[in-house]
């Protein structure tokens, strides 16, 4: 049997390997989508108030790289989801909350289909808050919420996310709270190896005491060794590229692109993160997407190595990748 | 008219399966066990003769698969460094404690059951059909995903367990998707029952009722003493609310309990 990993575009009955011979990146393996399990709209673009320094779609204040989704074309694009058996929908961008229909657009979502929405949150005012909550409630999903907050200290965080920036999170995470919600406070990874006990007791007590979020949710992601987290690293990234040794045995849904899609002003994307690529464009519209990509980018790696980060569950940052750890148990 | 009761997730709660052993086979034609027979509970050897007594047609869970393979973990697909502490406590004590005899019998399991009764293709999985530990939790799965899946199992009836927490969606295709909650633990919605399921099938329609199970929960918890097992797990057991293994969780199911 062909790998799942192999099998050629929908249709075409060839193995991959007589496919991928006529392309260029003869040697990138390729990926189909499986099953579209998440949507991802990334909805006001590159458009950002905030311009943290890893980043990895470089979005910022003047950054047009992509714009905002039109709430029709998030309408039939949601259609289309649905028709395909999609499981969640995920909002991001940019800063989702700049968009001035994004409360409409998640209550549209939330009649479908589970929805997240990704905010660094220092526009969600009393009255934005009061909504969400609304929204919540009157759906039979979840609603996610997931912040972002890149340390416990103060200036640490502000560093990479702007100066004010740690204040007006916390005092968003405490009027979330206050209503109700539970945000996934998302976390991208800056300590060291064993690091990861010592920073989870740091975050729990910040929360606790300055936004009232006593068993607070944490989501650690790895950084990404893409746009301005790229220029950043510069030099010291040296990811190889997944090799179709790699995925042999691989669980199938390991990888973003087996499961997802990203649709954008411009397209659509085979992942939320390769947005910037041109290879990654899949095709106008979900519609006509091409059903597989060959994973030809060092960021590939990443995913490789750590799952499916991008999803709601925390991620396993310590120790192995998740598929090394299926080793047979050693004798006692 | 048939009646099948259905239960999954026993976590070595070895009361709480003769509680329901005893009130669901006089109530059902047959009753099935959606696996996952470890964890958690004390002394995992005990539930495997109260399955065999009472003819229960019993499939693999991801925690029966990891104990037959001597796997390194449970698979419970939790991801979180809270969440893994405890699960791994409980899972060398079940690894260590569950006889090689009864190691090979979950291995034997099979993946999954179907079955065509009155009209109806019932298919009985742990976590989905597509995946042995994936969640199906409520709020997690739309109408448009439980549909695939129904195609995807070649299914009119659904039932899965593995996350433990019971419900039931009648879908606009008029096919449905129940999962069938746990015995194992309460739901962590403050009482101190646990639950299975009772599919009620008669001419090409389904009915769900979910039953409750008391059990002597204070006599577990002494079980679990004696064993030295934690006390996050006994807590469970005595308030109703989960204490561990709750990043898991998705917004509306984490918002529901305490922690
Ligand atoms: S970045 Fe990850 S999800 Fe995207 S194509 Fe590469 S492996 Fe797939
Ligand atoms: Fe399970």
């Amino acid at each position: 049997m062909i790998p799942w990993w192999m099998w050629g575009p929908e249709g075409s009955g060839q193995p991959l390997e007589i496919l991928a011979a006529e392309k260029k990146r003869m040697n990138h393996p390729r990926v189909q989508l499986l099953h579209l399990d998440n949507l991802w709209f990334q909805v006001t673009g590159t458009f950002c108030n905030l311009a943290c320094t890893h980043c990895f779609n470089g979005s910022g204040p003047n950054v047009s790289t992509f714009g905002f989704l039109a709430p029709a074309d998030v309408e039939r694009e949601l259609g289309q989801a649905v028709r395909l058996g999609v499981r969640e929908i995920f909002f991001t961008g940019g800063e989702p909350f700049l968009h001035p229909a994004l409360l409409e657009m998640l209550e549209a979502s939330l009649r479908v289909a589970p929805t997240t929405v990704l905010t660094n949150a220092t526009i969600l005012p009393e009255p934005t808050a009061a909504r969400l909550a609304e929204i919540e409630r009157a759906s039979r999903y979840s609603l996610e919420i997931r912040v972002s907050l890149d340390s416990p200290e103060e200036a640490a965080n502000d560093a990479v996310r702007g100066l004010g920036v740690f204040t007006r999170v916390l005092a968003s995470i405490e009027r979330l709270c206050r209503h109700g919600l539970l945000p996934l406070v998302s976390v991208v990874r800056d300590w060291p190896l064993g690091g990861e006990p010592e920073i989870l007791a740091r975050f729990t007590r910040l929360l606790s005491e300055r936004a009232g979020y006593h068993r607070p949710r944490l989501k650690f992601l790895p950084v990404l060794p893409l746009g301005r987290e790229l220029v950043r690293i510069g030099a010291d990234h040296d990811e190889p590229f997944v090799t179709e040794e790699m995925l042999r045995g691989l669980e199938p849904d390991l990888l973003m692109c087996s499961n997802s899609r990203a649709v954008t002003d411009r397209g659509v994307w085979v992942c939320p993160l390769l947005v910037e690529m041109p290879d990654a464009r899949l095709g106008d519209r979900l519609a006509n997407a091409a059903p597989t990509y060959a994973l030809g980018h060092r960021v590939c790696f990443t995913c490789y190595e750590y799952g499916t980060f991008c999803s709601n569950v925390s991620t396993a940052i310590e120790g192995a990748a998740p598929h090394a750890q299926r080793a047979p148990r050693p004798e006692p | 008219m048939r009646r099948l009761a259905i239960f999954g997730g026993i976590y070595s709660n070895h009361l709480a399966l003769a509680a329901a052993l005893a009130d669901a086979t006089c109530r059902a034609d047959a009753v099935y066990c959606l696996g996952d027979l470890g964890a958690f509970g004390p002394s995992p050897d005990r539930v495997f003769p109260l399955l065999h007594d009472s003819d229960v047609a019993t499939i693999q869970g991801n925690y029966d698969n990891s104990l037959a393979l001597g796997l390194a973990d449970c698979q419970c697909g939790y991801t979180d460094p809270r969440d893994n502490f405890f699960a791994r406590l409980s899972y060398d004590y079940t690894f260590r404690r569950t006889s090689p005899a009864n190691k090979v019998w979950l291995g034997a399991l099979p993946a999954s059951l179907h079955l065509e009764i009155e009209g109806l293709r019932v298919a009985l999985f742990h976590g989905s059909p597509r995946k042995m530990n994936e969640f199906l939790w409520e709020s997690t799965c739309s109408d448009a995903f439980l549909e695939y899946l129904l195609d995807f199992a070649r299914a009119d009836v659904l039932c899965v367990t593995h996350t433990g927490i019971k419900w039931h969606r009648a879908l606009p295709s008029g096919r449905h998707v129940v999962n069938v909650g746990v015995l194992g633990r309460p739901e962590n919605d403050g009482q101190t029952n646990v639950w299975y399921a009772l599919l009620t099938l008669a001419n090409r329609s389904l009915s769900v009722e979910f039953v409750p199970v008391a059990y002597d929960h204070h006599a577990l918890a002494a079980e679990m003493r004696a064993e030295r097992l934690p006390a996050e797990f006994i807590e469970t057991i005595l308030t109703g609310w989960w204490t561990t293994c709750l990043e898991i969780l998705p917004h509306k199911e984490r918002a529901r309990g305490r922690f």
